[in-house]
């Protein structure tokens, strides 16, 4: 799984709707997978994205290339847009599991494959 | 011929075995790809590229036509080994191993769109007692439409097994907000004929929401 969609991804988990993002990676091993640079989809991500938890996320996982605030010109920056695209689409979790901050419900990853099945009292 | 989904839940019925014979059919494969392209037609997205899900992806055979029209996908999938033959093929796309009828857990505007080939008619199927076929569409097709941009279609290619279910699905589609409808392609022909549920997640602002019009009604192939 890329950053990018675990910066998509919350709990769903049921009656779970507060405090459910961005789930919370542990025991993360990263991979680093070369994709082509596709700076028009980047941009038409920016607005979507969740800067501070992106930022955060990363941080928890040791990579300290984004910055803090998303630069102003991010859209005509190719310098950024080839560190995001870098840091959210060439990144790859491939073990470990993502927990939800407010359930504490535990998503694991296996092989880079995210296992969303929930437990039959949580549906 | 019995339907698959009565002989067997989907992860059970595409073990190993099935979801690879699935998968290296040729002939299965060239009529996925003709759906999924014709699915990516039927979504009308704007130029450039988007940000997809493909919901029961299996091996990403799907996946591979929106990699090919230049699109970034998310994939999901209740059967384990559907995902292994897709990773094995190097789907690009981010693989979940999910069942849809318990709901998508994407934050709301997620997506430019969504597909779904020959999945629907699964998810309509009780093959546990607590898996009651209307609870379960009304949480995938709740949390799907959140997910969902807005405005952003999605196309259900499926095989419905006959019109209650047909009703049943559009009725909760409906109840969710999604507008749209049933569009049915080559209905004349018995071999070509297939079903497209196409929705519609709300309203862009200025934009009327319009049913796009069925292929070979007129009876050409
Ligand atoms: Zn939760």
């Amino acid at each position: 799984m890329r950053l990018i969609t675990h910066n998509m991804l919350q709990c769903h988990v049921k009656n779970c709707n507060t405090n459910n993002f961005p789930l919370q990676f542990q025991d993360a091993q990263l991979e680093l997978i070369e994709g082509d640079f596709n700076p028009e989809f980047l941009v038409n991500m920016l607005p979507k994205l969740d800067w501070e938890a992106l930022v955060n996320t990363t941080l928890q996982l040791g990579i300290s290339t984004l910055p803090a605030q998303l630069p102003e010109d991010a859209a005509e920056n190719e310098e950024f847009l080839k560190l995001l695209h870098n840091t959210i689409l060439e990144t790859h979790v491939q073990q470990g599991k993502m927990v939800c901050p407010n359930c504490k419900h535990e998503y694991k990853i296996k092989d880079g494959i995210p296992n969303m099945l929930l437990a039959e009292h949580e549906i | 011929m019995s339907r698959p989904e009565h002989i067997a839940p989907p992860e059970i019925f595409y073990g190993d075995t099935e979801a690879r014979k699935y998968t290296d059919n040729s002939r299965i494969a060239s009529i996925q790809a003709e759906m999924a392209y014709r699915a990516l037609e039927l979504l009308n997205l704007p130029e450039g590229p988007a940000y997809l899900l493909d919901v029961g992806c299996g091996s990403g055979l799907s996946g591979e036509i929106l990699e090919e029209e230049g699109h970034i996908w998310v994939g999901m999938d209740i059967a384990p080994s559907m995902l292994d033959v897709a990773q094995e093929r190097d789907a690009e796309g981010d693989l979940f191993l999910q069942d849809a009828g318990q709901g998508v857990g994407f934050r709301p505007g997620t997506f430019d769109g969504a597909i779904s080939i020959s999945v629907l008619q699964w998810l309509c199927n009780a093959d546990k007692q607590i898996n009651r076929p209307k609870a379960r569409l009304q949480r995938f097709f709740s949390t799907l439409y959140a997910s969902l941009r807005k405005g952003a279609r999605a196309i259900f290619q499926f095989y419905p097994e006959n019109d209650d279910q047909i009703q049943l699905i559009i009725d909760v589609a409906t109840r969710c907000g999604f507008e749209g409808g049933l569009l049915i392609d080559y209905p004349n022909s018995k071999k070509a004929k297939k079903y497209y549920l196409c929705l519609f997640a709300g309203q862009q602002t200025g934009v009327r929401n319009i049913m796009p019009s069925a292929l070979g009604e007129d009876g050409e192939l």
